[in-house]
């Protein structure tokens, strides 16, 4: 390998490292708060789906974006309303989101491909290099000639990680994770923490949709996310639920995901499916050898909370 | 007991019993009116969507058989997660246990040398074991890691759906790609090692269609997962489990025991559909072979309240549902996605209906809203 191939290998990664970051910071807030969004697939998919749509037909790539973070919005407002409000089982109402999104996008884009809207040219983000920065050798080239989405995702980084670790309502964000019922001594709302909390995780969901469809690439296929909301999930997890162990956690995986191209191209012995299951195997391993001392993930993960 | 005590308890069951129909109802009331705003809203033809799905669906024996061969894995995924759900074992992995039970029934069925020595009647059970023990095994490391570690099964069974995904796709692209190369998927099964349709068997009962034997096994299946729950010491123990896990740890049951046994069930039953599936219906395993029972089966489980006999019927219902969706994407123009919609509204509608807070508000809604007419009256 040359060492432009190592470039578009590390551009490929980060490009594909972005929607894992956001939606995994999304839902890491979401954890945090004691609730587990299965739904992230269904999310991201709609996200995408939206952003596509909705860019087509204003001919405006931001208001795509702003529709895939309200698409991701409204699927989280129906999530809340069945997990936190009727109790029902996360999981399962997580599944149904997923389900739901593949069958709406399904119908709705078999209707947009009939209309004549799908003549129009899709506007995107295109690449935005920031000046000086961008003429580093590797580095440059990787992560400062990326898509405004890209810079989005890089900016949400520092605000979760100081809003968890430095603010009071981050805190109480937190104690609605562990201890609901001290949360709610405390005069804490939970289920109202935990609503908002899946508003911002769906938000963050539509927008790595967003990425996916009219960002990095420009196109909307069927099923596109293709399990990169569950790979979200592992993120947050080898992450440790932390914001900046998902960009690592995100930044990895993107590779894994980037290397199977080359891998391919190279001709070497190792198949590159068993890079692809690296991050679910990664999962397993640090969830099975999940030393007590460094235990991250939150007490009530998944736990509905009722008033007693 | 006094004869008006023991009536009582029979209305209350029966009460009971019409308050979960009348959900399951008022669930599926609910989403035939979403999807028909749905078609209104992207432009379709709703009477001629409605009668084209209903025609797909049953318009005649040979469709009524695509319609049977339809439900038949999403009956075995459906009772498989219904199983593991009844414990309180979130198996999101039937996917995973689908696929799996499908590439064990491909590789022995290929490669086994007595495949054609042995003939269909000692070569199918042997083959279809095989592909129940997979999805068994496959299910066994998400019990495993639950009981050992606490690694909750949610989120492995979702990680070993994707290991699984990428082991088909090295499978049938290396050791298992069909001798010809003349595309990525695994050998076509011989006739040895496939299901006999139903109306061959038995003309004189059959129309001609594709209904294999497969739902008969499915069926019986139905019969076996009844009595596994009603009727055995470890189904009893399913229920203790279920009902509240620690009661039943303190009152000496071996919880662990009984979810690992539960898992096992249940992937053993998504193993089996994906055999079924195989040598009934495709035949050989594509790359990116990804049909989705695994999922579908939580809608088919819940929809069927987890009994066999209710996921019998959902199961029958979302196998229509895909058929009838299938011949209105032909005739009247809207995506067969539209069958998953209609499915996942009426899960989360009946999710809505099982709220248990229903029972407080209805009342005061009610009350209130007399109140307004008596106060309107008044005025």
């Amino acid at each position: 390998m040359t060492l432009s191939d190592f470039v578009g290998l590390g551009t490929t990664s980060v490009g594909m490292a972005v929607p894992l970051l956001l939606a995994s910071l999304g839902e890491t807030i979401v954890e945090k708060a004691g609730v587990i969004n299965v739904g992230i697939e269904g999310m991201m998919l709609c996200g995408a789906f939206a952003g596509y749509a909705v860019s087509q037909l204003t001919q405006n790539a931001f208001i795509g974006l702003a529709a895939a973070v309200g698409a991701g919005i409204f699927l989280s407002l129906v999530f809340s309303l069945l997990a936190l409000y009727f109790k029902a089982n996360q999981v399962v109402v997580g599944t149904a989101v997923n389900i739901l999104a593949l069958g709406l996008t399904g119908v709705l884009f078999a209707a947009l491909a009939h209309s004549t809207i799908s003549a129009r040219p899709v506007p995107s983000f295109g690449i935005v290099s920031i000046p000086l920065v961008s003429q580093l050798p590797f580095i440059g080239k990787c992560l400062f000639s990326q898509d405004l989405i890209a810079y989005i995702a890089l900016l949400f980084l520092p605000i979760t990680a100081f809003f968890l670790d430095k603010t009071i309502i981050g805190l109480r964000l937190r104690a609605c994770g562990e201890y609901p019922e001290a949360a709610d001594a405390a005069g804490v709302n939970v289920v109202r923490m935990r609503m908002l909390a899946l508003i911002f995780g769906g938000a963050m969901a539509g927008a790595a949709g967003a990425h996916m469809s009219i960002a990095y690439t420009v196109s909307f296929v069927q099923g596109m996310t293709n399990g990169n909301g569950f790979i979200a999930l592992a993120v947050v997890i080898v992450g440790r639920w932390k914001p900046l162990g998902a960009l690592a956690a995100a930044l990895l995986f993107g590779l894994a995901n980037a290397m199977q191209f080359d891998l391919q191209a190279l001709g070497t012995h190792i198949p590159y499916q068993l890079v692809l299951a690296l991050p679910y195997l990664a999962t397993l391993l640090a969830l099975t050898f999940n030393n007590k001392k460094f235990v991250a993930a939150p007490a009530m993960l998944g736990a509905a909370y009722e008033r007693s | 007991m006094t004869k008006v005590g023991r009536s009582s308890a029979f209305f209350s069951v029966a009460a009971a019993f019409a308050g979960a129909i009348g959900r399951v109802i008022a669930a599926l009331v609910l989403s035939a009116i979403v999807s028909i705003l749905l078609i209104q809203g992207v432009g379709g033809n709703v009477p001629l969507a409605l009668s084209s799905l209903w025609d797909g669906a049953f318009g005649s024996p040979y469709k009524l058989g695509n319609t049977l061969v339809a439900s038949t894995p999403l009956l075995l995924t459906g009772l498989g997660v219904a199983i593991a759900f009844r414990c309180q074992m979130w198996n999101i992995g039937g996917e995973g246990q689908f696929l799996v039970g499908c590439l064990a029934c491909s590789a022995l069925a290929v490669n086994c040398p007595l495949t054609n020595k042995l003939g269909l009647p000692l070569l199918m059970p042997i083959i279809l074991a095989a592909s129940a023990a997979a999805g068994a095994a496959w299910a066994s490391i998400a019990a495993f890691l639950k009981t050992w570690r606490a690694v909750p099964e949610v989120i492995s069974t979702i990680m070993l759906n994707s290991i699984a995904v990428e082991l088909l796709s090295y499978l049938v692209n290396g050791p298992m790609e069909r001798s010809d190369h003349s595309q990525p998927a695994t050998e076509m099964l011989q006739p040895a090692a496939t299901l006999p349709y139903l109306y061959q068997l038995f003309p004189k009962l059959f129309a001609p269609s594709p209904l294999h034997v497969g739902f008969i096994i499915a069926l019986v299946m139905v019969g076996v997962v009844y009595v596994l729950i009603a009727m055995t010491p470890s189904g009893f123990a399913m229920k203790l489990v279920g009902a509240n896990m620690d009661a039943a740890r303190l009152s000496g049951v071996a919880v662990n025991r009984v979810l690992i046994t539960s898992m096992l069930w249940s992937g053993a039953l998504c193993g089996l559909a994906g055999g079924v599936e195989l040598t009934g219906r495709v035949g050989f395993i594509p790359e990116g072979y990804l049909p989705g029972y695994g999922y579908q089966a939580i809608a088919v489980a819940l929809l069927g309240r987890l009994s066999p006999i209710g996921v019998l019927l959902s199961a029958l219902f979302i196998g229509a549902l895909s058929v009838g969706c299938q011949n209105m994407e032909r005739t009247a123009g809207i995506a067969h996605e539209m069958g998953l919609m209609i499915q996942a509204v009426a899960l989360l509608a009946l999710l809505a209906t099982q709220w248990t807070g229903w029972s407080n508000v209805l009342p005061e809604l009610l009350r209130r809203f007399s109140a307004n007419n008596a106060a309107i009256e008044h005025q």
